[in-house]
């Protein structure tokens, strides 16, 4: 059997890429989707630990989870094109009329 | 219907949420049957509904306080333990429901000149504060993470609602994109605490880490993290950066509404993770705490100062009022503790009121933000001018307006547990921020005016300024009754 540290550094492992991809990506979808890798590499964790401990909360926590990315998902997605419309770029570092 | 899962305890602490809910969906169904010019009905349904919030929540019959005080009982647990309603969260319940009615006031007439006044905006509002009140009773992590991303998705969605305009959009694209980042983040440390009890109970977790043995490297992971996550929801420094963009951006009566509302709910989180689960780390949060606070007053007081633009600044001013409440989480004691909760609803009343007069400002063809857009105010309008300046005169903690009694029992509370150069800290900040509010009230009352289009005092606009302004002028000359309803609150929290 798998021991449950296994899971848990391979959750670190993806949860730490999905930082690297938001800080260092500049496209708007490619940010989009290491958020959602940060999340699965939460569920992961959900996961692994849920069936360690025998019990369901954790398992319950991930459908949660997976609800909200969706939601997020359809929002996000929706402002993405809004931006996309009103510029032509999907570019971040272009799209600055605020400063910081 | 009612079995072993559900009792009517459930159905009771839940009434303020399903009501407002209910009324959401409702805006939603009646807006399709409303005429372009009638869609301030729209506004009244909503108010409506939070009306009966309020109701189902009051001391009266019926109501939430009322039942509690009948049972005798000081908070009711709800769905096995993963709800809880005491003191605390019908304070912060009944916060929202106030951000909520005044901020839905100043909409009205805001969206008619923008053209986009449609059902939505008053649905997604209302959804939003259901979040605000799941995030201020939840004992669970699950309904603490659910209440939060059900309030920030609802804002994401307000913050961009303006569609054609590009700032509206960016505004929203920013803090979508960071407030993602900053959930899954504080996702990652809910899920270290699951891992460490093996439950998602507040209270369960509590006296698992209470076991661990000091300085056990997944407890200082997990207590780094969750305050990642906390201190972006509250816009602190270092993650501060969405909010002034976000403020500026968002349409007027939104930032109204963001800056009070979901702040508070943040707070209200901030409270019951540092004050439950992780009460027994505190030596490893604390200095965390120390460094962001003053930082955040920091950054917040110096950047508000050199900003031309006056929700920009607001967002300035807002980072550094979210350093100083941190302050009380440092202090920790009952003042301290007190002083956030009578900061959190002075706030709301004061911030309210200076957006409503932003708001106002905002007519055919001036979008009214601009420090510049102030000039000669007092010659054009009195009345807004006088106010801006009493909001702004709170907000910067001057006696005898409400804001001094949020500050005051703050500082007290660091003298008592001996914090002395945290307060000298603050109090020098309080002064720098006196500078920034000048700045407007300068431009409003010593300049001359550059165009001569009178600010319109809708009868909304109106009932929010004589609201806030009451509230503001009564807390300030009258603090007892505030002081008292805190006081309680801080007790059942410390319980």
């Amino acid at each position: 059997m798998v021991p449950l540290s296994y899971y848990l550094v391979l959750s670190a492992i993806l949860f730490s890429l999905g930082v690297a991809g938001f800080i260092f990506k500049r496209n708007l979808v490619t940010l989009f989707m290491s958020v959602e890798l940060m999340l699965n590499a939460v569920n992961l964790s959900f996961v692994a630990l849920s069936y360690y401990f025998r019990q369901l909360d954790g398992q319950i926590f991930v459908f949660f989870v997976m609800v909200v990315a969706a939601a997020e998902a359809a929002v996000g997605l929706a402002i993405i094109i809004s931006v996309f419309r009103n510029r032509q770029t999907l570019n971040v570092d272009e799209i600055s009329r605020l400063k910081l | 219907m009612l079995n072993e899962y559900f009792s009517s305890v459930d159905l009771l602490v839940l009434k303020p949420a399903i009501l407002l809910t209910l009324f959401a969906i409702g805006v939603l169904l009646t807006d399709l049957m409303l005429e372009p010019e009638q869609k301030y009905l729209n506004a009244v349904m909503a108010l409506a509904g939070v009306g009966f919030a309020a109701y189902s929540l009051g001391p009266w019959p019926l109501g939430l306080q009322h039942q509690m005080g009948m049972a005798g009982a000081d908070a009711l647990e709800a769905f096995r333990g993963a709800v809880i309603v005491d003191s605390f969260g019908i304070y912060f319940m009944w916060l929202f429901l106030i951000a909520a009615a005044l901020s839905i006031l100043i909409s009205i007439r805001y969206l008619e000149i923008e053209g986009e006044h449609r059902g939505e905006y008053y649905a997604i509002m209302l959804l939003a504060t259901v979040g605000m009140m799941i995030l201020a009773i939840g004992m669970d992590l699950i309904t603490l993470f659910m209440g939060l991303e059900l309030m920030v998705i609802s804002i994401y969605i307000l913050t961009g609602y303006l569609r054609r305009d590009r700032r509206s959009n960016e505004a929203a694209l920013k803090y979508l994109l960071l407030g993602a980042f900053s959930s899954g983040i504080l996702l990652y440390g809910m899920s270290l605490l699951y891992g460490l009890s093996g439950s998602t109970d507040l209270r369960i977790i509590a006296s698992s880490i209470s076991q661990r043995p000091a300085g056990d490297p997944l407890v200082l992971i997990a207590v780094i993290t969750i305050c990642g996550g906390l201190f972006f929801k509250i816009g602190a420094v270092p993650f501060h950066q969405w909010l002034p963009d976000a403020y500026e951006g968002a349409p007027h009566c939104v930032t109204a509404f963001m800056s009070v509302g979901p702040k508070a709910a943040a707070f209200a989180l901030l409270i019951r993770m540092f004050l439950v689960p992780l009460a027994s780390v505190r030596d490893v949060w604390l200095p965390l705490v120390i460094g962001v606070a003053i930082a955040t007053m920091t950054i917040g007081n110096l950047a508000a100062i050199t900003q031309s633009n006056v929700k920009r600044m607001l967002g300035y001013s807002a980072i550094s009022h979210a350093g100083y409440m941190l302050l009380g989480i440092v202090s920790g004691n009952e003042n301290g503790l007190k002083g956030i909760m009578i900061y959190l609803m002075v706030y709301a009343f004061m911030n309210l009121g200076a957006m409503a007069v932003i708001v106002a400002m905002r007519r055919k063809d001036i979008i009214g933000d601009e420090i510049d857009d102030f000039a000669g105010l007092v010659y054009k309008s009195p009345t807004a001018a006088v106010l801006m300046l009493i909001f702004l005169l709170s907000l910067a903690g001057i006696p005898p307006t409400a804001g001094f009694i949020g500050k005051y029992f703050i500082f007290l509370s660091l003298i008592e547990t001996g914090h002395y150069g945290l307060a000298v800290v603050a109090v020098l900040y309080v002064a720098v921020s006196l500078y920034y509010y000048f700045q407007i009230v300068t431009s409003m009352f010593t300049r001359e005016a550059t165009d001569n289009v009178v600010p319109a005092l809708s009868p909304g606009i109106r009932l929010a300024l004589g609201v806030s302004l009451a509230m503001t002028l009564f807390i300030g000359l009258y603090p007892n009754p505030i002081i008292e309803v805190a006081g309680n609150t801080v007790a059942s929290i410390l319980r």
